[in-house]
């Protein structure tokens, strides 16, 4: 499953998304596909985070079956 | 009550305090509480919405209290984080520090605000008259030592 928060769940339209991914593919991979569907996530390429299973991971990071995937545009708490 | 926490609950500083006080003797308790702002960039700001990924803001938060245990050995933090929808005036996190003394118990009351905006996964949605707007400040790396330093050096500022 991947999650989305703020303005990336704005712009899928949904805060979960469900998505078949490759064996062996990397957050990088699940993102860049994010960005093929929603072409609008592109600028966020290089200031997102990921974090699977709700622990900060890298972007090189390889999912597993039945794994959590969020991506994070800039935080902004406080 | 735990020393870190994520809710859609008014916030209350008073149990923080007692919370890091402990009973006392600890010397010096400083606190901060951020609140909502009424205007922002020439915009007037009518209300904002919070938004958490709760189980890593928990883990995130619970990083901060760490390291400031390590900064500040023998510091007792707590910080709670408010989520949804908040007015004008609403605290949106109160953060308590108890050191023995007054300097520590101020850096670590300002490092962990500075932390929460760099490595906790809560986002603003600012609604101001005339529209909206999701604000968007760092890009959360909580393993950055960078940053961590960075927070450190405003602190201790």
């Amino acid at each position: 499953m991947v999650r989305l928060f703020a303005r990336l769940r704005d712009i899928a339209g949904a805060a979960d998304l469900a998505r078949d991914v490759p064996a062996g593919s990397t957050a990088a991979d699940v993102w860049r596909a994010l960005v093929a569907e929603f072409p609008e996530m592109a600028r966020y390429d290089s200031s997102i985070s990921t974090a699977v299973n709700a622990d900060y991971a890298k972007m090189t990071t390889t999912l597993s079956d039945n794994d959590e995937i969020a991506f994070l545009p800039p935080v902004s708490g406080g | 009550m735990r020393a870190v926490a994520v809710t859609s609950d008014r916030l209350e500083l008073e149990p923080l305090v007692c919370l890091v006080a402990d009973g006392g003797g600890h010397g010096a308790i400083a606190s901060f509480v951020g609140t909502v702002r009424d205007h922002n960039l020439n915009r007037r700001v009518t209300h904002l919405e919070y938004e958490a990924y709760e189980p890593l803001a928990m883990k995130a938060l619970e990083q901060i209290v760490a390291e400031a245990g390590a900064q500040w050995p023998g510091i007792r933090v707590a910080v709670h984080h408010r989520t949804g929808h908040l007015a004008i005036g609403d605290a949106s996190i109160v953060i308590a520090a108890a050191s023995a003394h007054r300097g520590n118990a101020f850096a670590a009351c300002r490092y962990v605000i500075e932390r929460v905006k760099q490595i906790v996964p809560i986002w603003k949605h600012e609604f101001f008259e005339g529209g909206e707007v999701w604000i968007e400040g760092a890009t959360a790396n909580p393993t950055d030592d960078a940053a961590r330093l960075e927070a450190v050096r405003r602190a201790c500022a």
